[in-house]
């Protein structure tokens, strides 16, 4: 019993920032049709920027900042630099270079800070919370992240349903031309998506960090995983990225769990083939066909 | 038509007769006059593979640095019989693939005599019969498996530290004495490392083990491995891993309020290290070393903590005087004690060494090397081990106690005795006098 | 009515390469000439350079064997691949077990690598079936799962696997035949490394010759007809699903028989020898290349094996320490990757292409 608690607890910590992760993927492909798969380098990018001032003194909430609004700047010159030449040609050429960003920028942070493990500090304790002698695995750093999550996400949604820039942004990603045409400044929302994306995904990236060791290569596992997540909750729908990502935060925590660790790719693959053999447009998306 | 396939027989016919090399040497080649791969007059060229990036980096990147301190000290020295030693250390990322080609580099493109020290169990194994195959000398493996120990299959390669059953079978006595009711637990890396520490620890706690975890390097998720260990109720880990691993092993059993009593490897032991990579973790609510207050190693090797060891103030000078970067540490003092080993190992090779001739030279007189190193090398014809013992000792305050005195003993059902002799003191100079072995 | 007979009008002469006629009829034996003249500079290379220099070939004919496969699938048939790491890892685990660790009681080598096509070519049955609905994102996603779950498995299975350590692989012994052949042709010895060398750029030359025949017949005018419009495709009568799932058989082939080239090459099949950076690699080889060229998979093989060393050495040279500077390869990759795709989406041999054809059109 105790153990399926933990398993449980831990699944849902991992599974926020998975739902993270797979929303960051869902804006940039609501906006720009394109799936970032840089979207873990970036993250871990900015995650190391956080990390760098941290070990020069700053505290924890600096090293956050500083992560978001880099991530911020960096989704916005990736989208206008890059990517603004790939956007509506052959979906080819958008996969390959996002790669090629993927791979440049985990070679860049190997460079500018070192390939060692790291270690990346929590801003609150560590030790899990004892409940009537009995030890659980909720510690207050998973109850942070949970709780990071979730005002992003409210914080999303409040974008786009009560404002003005949302409207716009959701315009611009429904239909280029005719936002166009009602004065819709497309080329800057699509900018701006690919924005908020990246400060999403250094979100993910520095709660991920939190009481870990780090390395450059340390977000490659929650790539494939968010984008398992992304697909299951549907690429099209943000409350099916939260979803999804709890669910594949679940699923894989019960089988590192129960069956172990080493079988977690696989059965993100497993889940990734069953969504797309049976239910290829996700579970909560809207449109009726859809063309994998 | 015709007349082009004639041309172009005419011409095949002509080409192959222009071959022909004749009768053929029997015999290779490589007689007598040539000179030997990797010597010459004037140096003496060797090679490693350590994981200078990765999951292993922590600690184990900094062994290289202290042997190439204590060669340049050497050379400075004179270097041996006249020769200065070259020593060239490449990256294999703790990746048995790239220890293959790393290795395939330094052996056909840097042409180095020997391999001395190649780090790692599963990265070592994976270049074992190559080396043996090509005839190079593969001295002092960084590792404690059983593997290194076979003249037989692979007569080049020579173990260095006490191996990880010796080490298991004096850790597993030492508990079957002193917490004989303890529930203990094995947390192993899932590769030969792993399994050998478990057959030495079996040996004395059979009946007291209730559960053996296993993790993958390069998969930093221990949670599962250590929840199954509270699971089973085990309040005694014995844990054989990379320094990483005990820090991700500390940091999970904190989130799991799990507080056994932590017996590590000498592998991953190093306070300092571990400290370094706990220190961050969570500001406030964790100290750096502090998680590892009370744990039980093993040594081998004088260390930083003793300053007054004369081994400790040798390998201080060396490092003032050639070292890099950084301070010395037990790692590079590892590193030093390998390096002083192998130019024991060349001094008895004789003026004008030659591959089969340095390893002869070792199974004859090595396990005579007298060296910072609390026990012998078993080194012979027969058997290819090395240093035999280690004592207990417990980290606290920072610092070492130990608890034991230096136990020795071997593989399978050796008994386990005490050995009564201080090591030596290191020689004036900081540099073996060993005579040529024949 | 006179009759006259009519003379046939003066022709201009035709093109120098005409009049020679030289150069066989069939495509086949076109295609087989080239090999021929290849393997005779790869002989000449091979017996002209260190055996460092030979083991650095053979690298290069396993990198280039399953980037010729890949190249023709993203190319010709328009399915991006992310997992071609993986299926080599298939092709060198089946050579591992075949063989063992000391290649006593093993099956003759050419028959091993036989399997391990076959094997490889069988999961690439099941992979493309799966991958056959899917496009663009969904693929590269799916296959990157694929890279990333299938070293998983080798660790999940330790026993005959072999687990993270991975398995030990007898590298082949050189056979007698070939050795007095060598001797007798050019007065070498024949060490380990070039008959490695030899071994796969055999191979590499008859993989080539068969892709490059399939790619100039009718199954590679279907391929290309499924990647250019699927829907007038399907209304020629062309099922797509067959066809998409052929290809990807045809290039699992090649993946594997590359794995098992690196099996008996690297002498180990490891897990960390198949991360997704194999994958990428092998991406960027075809990339910058040129997308179903086959020419471009050699070149773009030849870039993964040469221009890390260089890189490297120029890092050093610019200050950086050695594990910095062997991370600038990698980050090259990345930002030729991007550049490529940006401003010379067709690769190398596309840009090739287009200069010569400017050339050649240019008057006079």
């Amino acid at each position: 019993m105790q153990q399926f608690l933990n398993v449980t607890l831990t699944g849902i910590g991992q599974g926020a920032v998975y739902a993270a992760f797979a929303l960051a993927l869902v804006l940039i492909w609501r906006s720009t049709r394109i799936v970032n798969f840089a979207q873990g380098a970036m993250g871990m990018f900015t995650t190391y920027l956080a990390l760098t001032l941290i070990e020069a003194g700053q505290s924890y909430w600096v090293g956050l900042v500083v992560a978001l609004s880099s991530g911020l700047v960096l989704g916005a010159a990736v989208e206008r630099l890059v990517i603004r030449r790939v956007e509506g040609g052959p979906e080819l050429n958008a996969v390959i270079v996002t790669l090629g960003l993927f791979v440049a920028l985990q070679a860049l942070a190997a460079i500018l800070f070192g390939s060692t493990f790291r270690s990346f500090p929590a801003p609150f304790d560590l030790r899990g919370f004892t409940v009537g002698g009995v030890n659980i695995a909720l510690t207050p750093n998973s109850i942070y992240v949970i709780g990071a999550v979730l005002v992003v996400m409210l914080a999303l949604v409040a974008l786009f349903r009560f404002t003005d820039l949302g409207l716009k942004m959701r315009a611009a990603a429904f239909n280029q031309e005719v936002s166009r045409l009602l004065g819709v400044p497309v080329g800057r929302m699509l900018t701006l998506g690919w924005a908020l994306a990246a400060v999403v995904g250094s979100l993910a990236g520095l709660l991920i960090a939190g009481g870990n060791l780090v390395f450059p290569a340390y977000m490659d596992a929650v790539i494939v995983y968010g984008f398992v997540a992304a697909v299951l909750g549907g690429l099209d729908s943000p409350g099916g990225a939260v979803v999804g990502g709890l669910t594949i935060g679940l699923l894989l925590s019960y089988v590192s769990g129960y069956l172990g660790s080493e079988l977690v790719a696989l059965a993100a693959l497993a889940i990734l083939v069953a969504v797309l053999l049976v239910r290829p447009q996700g579970l909560f998306a809207r449109t009726a066909a859809r063309r994998v | 038509m015709k007349a082009r396939a004639l041309c172009a027989a005419v011409a095949a016919v002509l080409l192959l007769s222009s071959c022909g090399a004749g009768g053929r040497p029997q015999g290779g080649g490589g007689g007598d006059g040539e000179a030997e791969v990797g010597i010459t007059p004037t140096s003496v060229k060797v090679g490693a593979h350590f994981p200078l990036t990765g999951v292993a980096a922590p600690g184990y990147s900094e062994i290289p640095t202290g042997a190439k301190a204590y060669f340049d000290f050497v050379n400075a020295h004179g270097g041996v019989h006249g020769r200065q030693i070259e020593y060239i250390f490449r990256d294999d990322a703790y990746n048995p693939t790239q220890t293959s080609q790393v290795v395939n580099e330094l052996v056909l493109q840097d042409q180095v005599f020997a391999i001395v020290g190649g780090l790692g169990t599963p990265t070592h194994s994976a270049v074992l019969d190559h080396l043996n195959g090509e005839g190079v000398p593969d001295l002092f493996v960084s590792s404690g498996s059983l593997l290194w120990d076979q003249p037989q299959e692979n007569p080049m390669t020579f173990g260095w530290q006490p191996d990880y059953e010796v080490e298991a079978k004096i850790i597993g006595q030492y508990v079957a004495q002193n917490f004989p009711d303890a529930r203990v637990g094995l947390f192993l890396q899932d590769d030969d490392l792993g399994r050998d520490a478990e057959i030495g620890a079996r040996r004395y706690l059979e009946d007291q083990i209730v559960a053996a975890e296993r993790y993958t390097p390069g998969n930093t998720d221990v949670a599962p491995q250590i929840a199954a260990l509270q699971a089973a109720g085990a309040d005694l880990v014995i844990g054989f891993n990379v320094p990483s691993y005990t820090a991700l092993s500390q940091l999970q059993s904190l989130r799991l309020n799990y507080t056994p009593q932590w017996i590590y490897s000498n592998i991953g032991s190093d306070p300092a290290l571990v400290g370094s990579l706990l220190a961050r973790f969570s500001e406030g609510a964790v100290t750096d070393a502090g998680l590892l207050e009370g744990v039980l190693t093993t040594e081998y090797l004088p260390g930083v903590d003793t300053p007054e060891s004369p081994w400790t103030q040798l390998f201080q000078r060396v490092w003032d005087e050639h070292g890099g970067e950084g301070e010395l540490t037990n790692y590079r003092i590892y590193g030093m004690a390998e390096a002083y080993t192998f130019v024991q190992a060349l001094q008895a090779a004789g003026p004008n060494p030659t591959r089969e001739g340095i390893v002869e030279a070792v199974e004859r007189v090595g396990s005579t090397f007298t060296g910072p190193w609390v026990a012998p090398f078993r080194y012979s014809a027969d058997r290819h081990a090395g240093i035999s013992g280690v004592r207990v000792s417990r980290i606290t305050g920072g610092g070492t106690e130990f608890l034991t005195p230096v136990l020795v003993t071997d593989n399978g059902d050796a008994p386990i005795t005490e050995l009564a002799e201080e090591p030596a003191p290191p020689p004036a100079d900081g540099v073996p006098d060993v005579q040529p072995a024949s | 009515m006179v009759q006259q007979t009519e003379r046939p009008a003066a022709r201009p002469a035709p093109p120098l390469t005409r009049r020679l006629r030289w150069r066989p009829r069939s495509t086949l034996a076109r295609h087989g000439l080239a090999v021929l003249l290849a393997l005779v500079a790869v002989v000449v290379v091979v017996e002209t350079t260190s055996p460092f220099r030979n083991s650095q070939l053979a690298t290069m004919s396993y990198y280039a064997i399953a980037a010729a496969g890949l190249t023709v699938l993203t190319g010709l048939n328009g399915q991006i691949s992310l997992g071609h790491g993986a299926l080599m890892a298939v092709g060198a685990y089946t050579t591992g077990l075949l063989l063992g660790p000391d290649g006593e009681g093993a099956p003759p080598l050419p028959l091993v690598m036989l399997a391990a096509a076959a094997v490889t070519a069988l999961v690439g049955a099941v992979v493309g079936a799966a991958a056959a609905r899917l496009h663009g994102p969904y693929l590269a996603g799916a296959t990157l799962a694929l890279a990333v779950a299938v070293p998983g498995l080798a660790i999940y299975f330790d026993h005959p696997l072999g687990g993270e350590q991975g398995l030990r692989i007898a590298s082949p012994d050189v056979p007698d035949w070939f050795d007095a052949a060598i001797w007798f042709l050019f007065a070498h010895e024949t060490p380990g490394a070039k008959y490695l060398a030899y071994l796969g750029w055999g191979t590499l030359l008859l993989v080539l010759l068969l892709l490059a025949n399939l790619m100039a017949g009718r199954v590679g005018r279907v391929w290309r007809a499924v990647r250019d419009d699927e829907v007038a495709a399907e209304l020629a009568g062309i099922r797509l699903g067959r066809v998409r799932v052929l290809a990807f058989v045809v290039s699992a082939a090649c993946a594997g028989l590359a794995g098992a080239v690196l099996g008996v090459v690297v002498r180990l099949a490891a897990p960390s020898g198949f991360t997704i950076v194999l994958s990428l690699g092998l991406l960027t080889a075809v990339v910058v290349g040129g997308l179903g060229s086959l020419t471009g998979a050699l070149l773009g093989s030849a870039l993964l094996v040469f221009l890390p060393p260089a890189v490297t050495n120029l890092g050093i040279g610019a200050g950086l320490d050695g594990t910095q500077a062997a991370q600038l390869a990698p980050f090259v990759y990345g930002v030729v990757l991007v550049l490529v795709m940006l401003l010379a989406p067709s690769g190398a041999v596309g840009v090739l292409k287009t200069v010569w054809g400017r050339r050649r059109r240019s008057p006079r």
